[in-house]
């Protein structure tokens, strides 16, 4: 699905305080089109079984097969997710129809694909990244998936050069939405960012399992530079990125690659690109003039689909608590940004609800943060035990250190008495007075770095402390440590 | 299409549509025409589209378009599964057939 744009009306404006990607003097200008497979028991338009994996051929019939005869018959299942997905972009949920897109390929036995062409189910949406950016969303349509084409022969199982392609049917008819941003990303890092977050959503959601490597989750980029505040330029559009990492460096390369085009004074042609993980780049195939002349018409076999308000309203009273809210969440309870990489990795393994559990036992949100994003099996044991422990370190009565070790244990044993196994380990809190008289011959022993620390110079405190840890044989706090020697100081 | 006989027997005073608009067309659906089909496929679509002009001219405004010849809306099934095909008799129906996959000649050009 390609649409033309002829300016960014839609790019919102606070988003240029966000960083910009920038090459000789000219800006990068991209929007996603990611396709994600619907979690349904069932393909699109046919009772056949949508599943992945399963021997080739095998979910097949005849609306699959596109045999004649055979009718369309809508998956209402399919139509929930699609609104789902939609209202947790923020798309306005419309009245839709289904459209004939018109093409020849192996993949696709009726020689058409049923798609939402003028009228699609999800409009006028966005997205937020984490760190704040808005990216506008066209729009989210249905649409049924094709084949599965294996190239045989030639190199390496690409398309050029191959003798010949096999075809598996079971993903034809598999639903899709169709989810196309507006061009409003201005770096690889933001595009990344917006793949990374669609999939937390698919996955909160239920809508899908997001498996890029599986396919379930296919990113085209349509990539172009400008000036800054010039109108848009002719964009290309790159296929087969399989990693959020790839569509980065894809990004990257064709951009270098346009701007080495405007600066030698030669178009950049309108075109499909293959981006290849093995060397990098991204490369054009053969395309026929005519190749996006679909001809789309109405799909005569398929009714209106009209939503409805109580439909609709019924779809997103059931949401479910998205990322974004759920890192806002943990932000509030931690004090740390919401977009800060433990909150970020906690929230993606879905155990930011653990830290909440742990909260509410009376334990320490950030130091039980801190623990999960090192050792996320830790959500496995019961919140009050975690909630001790980090009661415990909070106070000082357990180093860091000490406190990983218990938690391990409490990991192997399925829980635990915090207290109970650090005694049973040997760890006793380090007294206060102890650690100071470790602190004062510290300052002793090394005077000069002492002067350096008082005279504002931070680096001397790592000689500092890392003379403590020494002493203490890596039983002493690092934070009362630090805290003791600013005392001293003042 | 509900175009009646007499528009399509009615020959336009002006084409509507150009041998090379149907040569186009013929080409997207993968059909070879000979000369002699080219120019009776464009008399023929011209009379087509010369009944739509009938329609032009009729004053429309505040008429909503119709999109399907049936009031219905929200035809839709429940998501579960059914039968499916015996894959070797579909796959016997094949003229060439690999490791359960139908085999095709190689595909390039147009890239989807």
């Amino acid at each position: 699905m390609s649409i033309t744009y002829v300016n960014d009306d839609g790019y919102y404006p606070s988003n240029e305080e966000h960083p910009r990607w920038e090459h000789e003097g000219y800006e990068l200008v991209v929007g996603l089109e990611v396709h994600v497979e619907l979690a349904t028991r069932t393909k699109l338009f046919s009772s056949a079984p949508n599943r992945f994996g399963d021997e080739p051929n095998t979910n097949i019939d005849p609306v699959t097969l596109g045999l004649p005869g055979a009718l369309p018959v809508l998956n209402r299942q399919a139509v929930e997710l699609a609104i789902r997905l939609g209202l947790a972009l923020n798309c306005t949920v419309q009245k839709s129809t289904f459209a004939r897109k018109n093409y020849f390929y192996p993949d696709m036995p009726k020689a058409y694909q049923i798609s939402q062409y003028d009228e699609p189910i999800n409009i006028d949406g966005w997205l937020d990244l984490p760190d704040g950016f808005r990216v506008g969303v066209e729009r989210g349509h249905l649409e049924e998936d094709t084949g599965k084409s294996t190239h045989v022969g030639g190199a390496g199982g690409r398309i050029h050069g191959s003798d010949y392609s096999l075809i598996d049917f079971n993903r034809a008819g598999v639903p899709l939405v169709e989810i196309v941003s507006r061009p409003d990303i201005r770096h690889p890092e933001q595009a990344k960012a917006y793949v990374t977050e669609l999939r937390g959503i698919l996955v909160a959601v239920g809508a899908s399992d997001a498996k890029m490597e599986e396919g379930s989750m296919r990113v085209d980029a349509n990539v172009s530079v400008r000036k800054p505040g010039a109108d848009f330029n002719t964009r290309c559009e790159i296929k087969n990125v399989n990693s959020v990492r790839s569509l980065g460096r894809a990004i990257e390369y064709e951009a270098r690659r346009q701007v080495l085009l405007h600066e030698a004074g030669e178009p950049v042609t309108q075109q499909t690109r293959h981006w290849d993980e093995n060397d990098g780049r991204t490369h054009t195939l053969r395309s026929k003039e005519d190749a996006d002349d679909y001809r789309y018409f109405l799909e005569p076999d398929l009714v209106v689909v009209d939503p409805g308000i109580e439909w609709i309203e019924a779809v997103r009273a059931a949401l479910p608590v998205l990322p974004s809210a759920r890192r806002a969440g943990l932000a509030a309870i931690t004090g740390l940004a919401a977009n800060s990489e433990a909150i970020m990795v906690v929230t993606d393994r879905g155990h930011d609800s653990f830290v909440v559990d742990v909260a509410k036992h009376g334990g320490d949100a950030s130091i039980t943060l801190k623990h999960l994003q090192q050792l996320p099996e830790a959500a496995g044991v019961p919140a009050e035990d975690v909630a001790k422990l980090t009661t415990m370190e909070a106070s000082g009565g357990l180093t860091a250190t000490q406190a990983k070790q218990v938690l391990a244990d409490m990991v192997d044993a399925g829980g635990g008495d915090a207290e109970a196994i650090a005694t049973d380990k040997g760890f006793e809190a380090m007294g206060n007075t102890e650690l100071e008289s470790m602190v004062d011959a510290a300052i002793a022993a090394q005077p000069d770095a002492w002067e350096k620390f008082c005279a504002g110079e931070g680096k001397a405190m790592g000689a500092l402390v890392g003379a403590i840890m020494k002493a203490s044989k890596g039983q002493a706090d690092g934070k009362a440590v630090t805290a003791l020697l600013n005392a001293k100081k003042s | 299409m509900g175009v009646g006989g007499d528009s399509l027997r009615r020959v336009p005073d002006v084409p509507k549509i150009s041998a090379a608009d149907v040569s186009k067309v013929a080409t997207l659906a993968r059909l070879c025409l000979t000369d002699d089909e080219l120019t009776t496929a464009t008399a023929e679509l011209s009379a087509m589209l010369d009944h739509f002009a009938d329609i032009d001219a009729l004053d429309l405004d505040g008429v909503e378009p119709m999109m399907q010849p049936t009031p219905l809306a929200n035809v839709m099934r429940e998501d579960v599964e059914g039968e499916t095909l015996d894959r070797d008799e579909v796959l016997g129906q094949a003229p060439l057939v690999e490791d359960g996959r139908f085999r095709v000649p190689p595909i390039l050009g147009i890239q989807e």
